[in-house]
This record gives structure tokens, C-alpha cells and sequence, in this order.
């Protein structure tokens, strides 16, 4: 490139090119994403504020409120657990069957939740052996609690593990190793090198995780046999309402929703910008 | 601190990285592992510093049976190939973890732990780097705090891999000199590997030229230069 005398951008394609290119992806984001969320919100304050948060107030969407936040509590910290621990097996380590627990892993992304809900009833469902034994035991699993955790966790399962294999693979052993010929217990390595090295994907995979536990209709829908009041978390009530004709009803509980989800991802704008210069200077060169 | 390595054979699978090797390294000796790429040098190195478990064999420091002892209780100073600096720390942190990380009745007080990173920020000729992060310094400065950060542990052998691999020139020569002066000051058994002759042969009282996963000979450089023991080592030599 000697030959380059006028200092000329890097890119080469025609302003208006750029300039349209841009206006398309803005304008999609606007009709895709931002035009349905405005319009829930719209709707849902459609007789007044007072009126959005009396239907919030109703004793149903509050247990479904309960509910899904209490999903999201018990299941995110599982599969954040779950999702270090398989990333850690897959990056750090060569074993048998290694591609397969990859392939598995991401099961979740390409079976449809529904058929999730479905294989639970039909493993733990009052029908088949294993979910007899349980109700004579007293333990119910499918139209109850355990059951939408465990869909749930199917559901999410893929989020850290996903974000995470990647990292610690480009990232390699040898700072874990350098901890280790140091003196540090495995365990110190792991709290005090590997963690904070993998935390911003980690904190990334965790919050997908939420925002899906916390949105899962299909595999709930059909795990939890929507009863009214004790199984139906948020989403499920929104159906609910929505068919109902509970207009402000439903859209405020969706809005409620779609709130719970943009004050995730606000959180994480957050401790982005708190903490920029600590994320430039760990990013590699 | 005296090294014996008695038969030590490291397999991966179906790929032998080192047939049997013996080798008896002197207290306060200077040692390069002299060889082509893939002859088992960071692997033999890596088995001294208790990161990888030989196949076979034996490991002994000062006599005492050390082939199975933990990584953490090696007191191996590792400067990693590619320093394995920890990022997310500054350099000061950096320096100051392996004192951190000893069970609290052998911990040092923190105004000990300053004072002695403080005194091995000098003697890497470093003194005001402390609160950078380490991809805020260059190659050589980043070997540089490897290296102290390797010392901090108070040490019984100096092992490196590579250490002025990835660096220019000018700074090679530089760096060369600085680990000669450590090592004299400090007495350590030091071991590095290198793939430059020229850098063996300086720097080292001992070349240690490997091949294929054995130890083609083992002598000063002068020895080596003018009594080859084969053909290999005076082909590789002569390159
Ligand atoms: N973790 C491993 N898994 C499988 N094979 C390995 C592993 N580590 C090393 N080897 C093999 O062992 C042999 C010796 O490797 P080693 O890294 O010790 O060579 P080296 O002398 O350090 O080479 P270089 O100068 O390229 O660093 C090579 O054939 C290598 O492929
Ligand atoms: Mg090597």
C-alpha cells in the first residue's frame, strides 16, 4: 500500500452506502425490538398506572410474579454451577466422549422446549413407573414446583457453558499453572484466577440464563399444568389473562416481565462502564 | 539445590516425549536444555516443576525422593514461555501472590510482602512499574516481572522455559545478562530451555543438547564445541 498518498479509510465502500446499510439495521432494531416493547407498555398503561399496578396487586399475578422469581433464584445458581464445572471439564481437559458431552450440552438450544415439557410428564408423570412410585411417596414433580425447575433447567442449561468454553479455551492453563507452581491450592487458583478471568462471560452467560428462565413459557406450559394461582409463573399467566380478555391485566404483568429483563441488561451496561479500564487492560493485546 | 533425574520416561498416549533420561544437575549450577523443536525440553522441565507426572522414573532434590511431590510444595520459581502473567492484576499483585497464597502462620505481613516486592522491582530494574497492568508493559519488561514474580516464593530451583523466546535482539542480550547476574547473586539451580545455541552456549555452565526425546550429551560449552559425542550434536552445533 506505499502507493497510498491521502490517509483514506480502511473501509472503501461509498458514504451513501454505509449511510443505508446503517438506516436499515436502525430501522429493524426499531420495527424488530423496539416497536413491540413500546407497544406492551402502551397497552399496559393504557387505563393509567394506577390501573397497571392494581392488576400487578391481584392475588394471581402476584404468586405468578413469586413464582418465576423464585425459578429464576433456584435454577440460575445451579446452572451457573453446572455450566463452570462442564466448561472447566471441556477446556481444561482431553477425555473420551468429549465431543459428545459438547453435542449434548447444546441439546437444549435444538430440541423444542414443548418436547422437553413432554418427555418430563412422560418420565415423571403419574403414568409411568418412576412418577407412580413418586406420588406414592408423596413427592410430586410433573404439575408442580420441581417440575418447572427441572424443565427450566433444561431450558437454560446451554447459556454459561456456552459463553464460557470459548474463554477458557482461548485462555488457556499456564496462568493457572503459574498460581499452582506458586504455592496456590487448586481451589485458591480457581477463586483467585480463573474466576475473575472468565467472570465478564460468566456474568454475560448468567444473565441470558435469567432473562430464559424467567421467559420460558413452552416447557413450563406443558410441565406445570397451569394451575391457576400455584403453577403459573409469569408468562404462563400473561396466556392466561391474554385469552381472558384482561387486556391491562395481562399486558401489565408482560410489561412487568419485560421489565425484569431490561433491568438485567441495564445491570450489566452498569458494571461494564464501572468497570471499562479494569476490562481493557485484561483484554489481550 | 542438587538435581538427580534417574530414568524419567513421559508418554502422552502412543507419543513418547522422552525415552529414559538421567541427568545429575549440581547445586547452584547454570543448565540450558539445548534442542530442536519437540526433543522433550519443556516437557523434562515441566516434570522438575511438578506440572506434569513422568511416565516412569525419578525425581530427587538433594537426595529425597521428590517424584511424587505436589506442585505447591516444590518451591519451583516456573517462568512460563509465554510469562502466564495473571492479567486481571497488576504487577505489584502479580509479585506479591505466591507470598499471598502461603497458609496464613507462614504468611508474611503486609508491610513484608511490600518490602519484598519492592526490593524485587529493583532488582529487575523495575521500580516504578507496580501498579501497571501487564499488558501495559512490553516483552521484556514482562519477563522481567515473570521472573521476580518466580523469585518471590524464595525458591530452591529457578526453572524457565524459553525465557527471552518471543523477544528482539537487543533485548535477548540484555535479559541474558540479567538472569547471569540473578543467578550469581542468588546461587539458585537454575534450568532454562532454549532452542538457541548461541544462548546456551553463553549463558550456560552446562548444555544439556536433547534429540527426539533423549539426552544426546551433557557438558560445558567448551566441551561440547571441541568433543561432540555425535554426529547430531555436531550437526546442530555447526548450524
Ligand atoms: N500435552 C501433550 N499431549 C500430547 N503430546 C504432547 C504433549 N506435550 C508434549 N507432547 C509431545 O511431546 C513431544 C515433546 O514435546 P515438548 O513440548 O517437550 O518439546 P520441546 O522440546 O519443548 O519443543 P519446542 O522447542 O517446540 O517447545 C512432542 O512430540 C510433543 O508433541
Ligand atoms: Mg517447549
Amino acid at each position: 500500500m506505499s502507493d497510498v498518498v491521502h490517509p483514506v479509510p480502511v473501509t472503501t465502500e461509498p458514504r451513501g452506502v454505509r449511510f443505508l446499510v446503517i438506516l436499515l439495521v436502525l430501522s429493524l432494531v426499531a420495527v424488530l425490538l423496539l416497536a413491540p416493547l413500546a407497544a406492551v407498555f402502551s397497552e399496559a398503561l393504557a387505563d393509567g398506572l394506577p390501573a397497571a399496578l392494581q392488576a400487578l396487586a391481584q392475588p394471581d399475578a402476584r404468586s405468578a410474579i413469586g413464582l418465576t422469581l423464585l425459578v429464576a433464584v433456584i435454577t440460575v445458581p445451579l446452572n451457573a454451577a453446572v455450566g463452570i464445572a462442564a466448561a472447566w471439564a471441556i477446556a481444561r481437559f482431553d477425555f473420551r466422549g468429549k465431543a459428545f458431552l459438547v453435542t449434548l450440552i447444546d441439546l437444549p438450544f435444538s430440541v423444542s422446549p414443548v418436547v422437553a415439557g413432554l418427555a418430563l410428564v412422560l418420565l415423571f408423570g403419574s403414568n409411568s413407573t418412576l412418577g407412580g412410585w413418586l406420588i406414592t411417596h408423596d413427592m410430586r414433580i410433573v404439575f408442580a414446583l420441581p417440575g418447572i425447575i427441572l424443565a427450566t433447567l433444561f431450558v437454560t442449561f446451554p447459556f454459561v457453558a456456552r459463553e464460557l468454553i470459548p474463554v477458557m479455551i482461548e485462555q488457556g492453563r499456564a496462568e493457572e499453572e503459574a498460581a499452582l507452581t506458586l504455592g496456590a491450592s487448586g481451589w485458591r487458583a480457581f477463586r483467585t484466577v480463573t474466576l475473575p478471568n472468565i467472570r465478564w462471560a460468566l456474568l454475560y452467560g448468567v444473565l441470558l440464563c435469567n432473562a430464559r428462565a424467567m421467559g420460558e413459557f413452552g416447557a413450563v406450559a406443558v410441565v406445570s399444568g397451569k394451575i391457576r394461582g400455584e403453577t403459573t409463573t409469569m408468562p404462563i399467566m400473561v396466556e392466561m389473562l391474554y385469552n381472558e380478555y384482561l387486556a391491562t391485566a395481562a399486558f401489565s404483568l408482560a410489561a412487568a416481565l419485560a421489565l425484569l429483563a431490561l433491568v438485567t441488561l441495564a445491570l450489566k451496561s452498569l458494571l461494564e462502564w464501572r468497570h471499562a479500564d479494569l476490562l481493557a487492560a485484561t483484554r489481550r493485546h | 539445590m542438587n538435581i538427580d533425574i534417574e530414568d524419567l520416561t513421559k508418554s502422552f498416549g502412543a507419543q513418547t516425549a522422552l525415552h529414559p533420561v538421567s541427568l545429575t544437575i549440581p547445586s547452584g549450577a547454570l543448565v540450558a536444555l539445548l534442542g530442536p523443536s519437540g526433543s522433550g525440553k519443556t516437557t523434562l522441565l515441566r516434570i522438575l516443576g511438578g506440572l506434569e507426572i513422568p511416565s516412569a522414573g525419578r525425581v530427587r532434590f538433594d537426595g529425597q525422593d521428590a517424584t511424587g511431590l505436589r506442585v505447591q510444595d516444590r518451591r519451583a520459581g516456573f517462568v512460563f514461555q509465554h510469562y502466564a502473567l495473571f492479567r486481571h492484576m497488576t504487577v505489584f499483585e502479580n509479585i506479591a501472590y505466591g507470598l499471598r497464597a502461603r497458609p496464613r502462620r507462614s504468611r508474611p505481613t503486609k508491610a513484608e510482602i511490600d518490602r519484598r516486592v519492592l526490593r524485587l522491582l529493583d532488582l529487575i530494574q523495575l521500580p516504578d512499574i507496580g501498579p501497571r497492568y501487564p499488558s501495559q508493559l512490553s516483552g521484556g519488561q514482562r519477563q522481567r516481572v515473570a521472573l521476580a514474580r518466580a523469585l518471590a516464593i524464595d525458591p530452591r530451583m529457578l526453572l524457565l522455559d524459553e525465557p527471552f523466546g518471543a523477544l528482539d535482539a537487543k533485548v535477548r542480550k540484555d535479559l541474558r545478562q540479567g538472569l547471569r547476574e540473578i543467578h550469581d547473586s542468588t546461587g539458585l539451580t537454575t534450568v532454562f530451555v532454549t532452542h538457541d545455541q548461541d544462548e546456551a552456549m553463553e549463558l550456560a555452565d552446562v548444555v544439556v543438547v536433547m534429540s527426539m526425546g533423549r539426552i544426546e550429551q551433557v557438558g560445558p560449552p567448551v566441551e561440547l564445541r571441541s568433543r561432540p559425542a555425535s554426529r547430531f550434536v555436531e550437526m546442530f552445533l555447526a548450524r
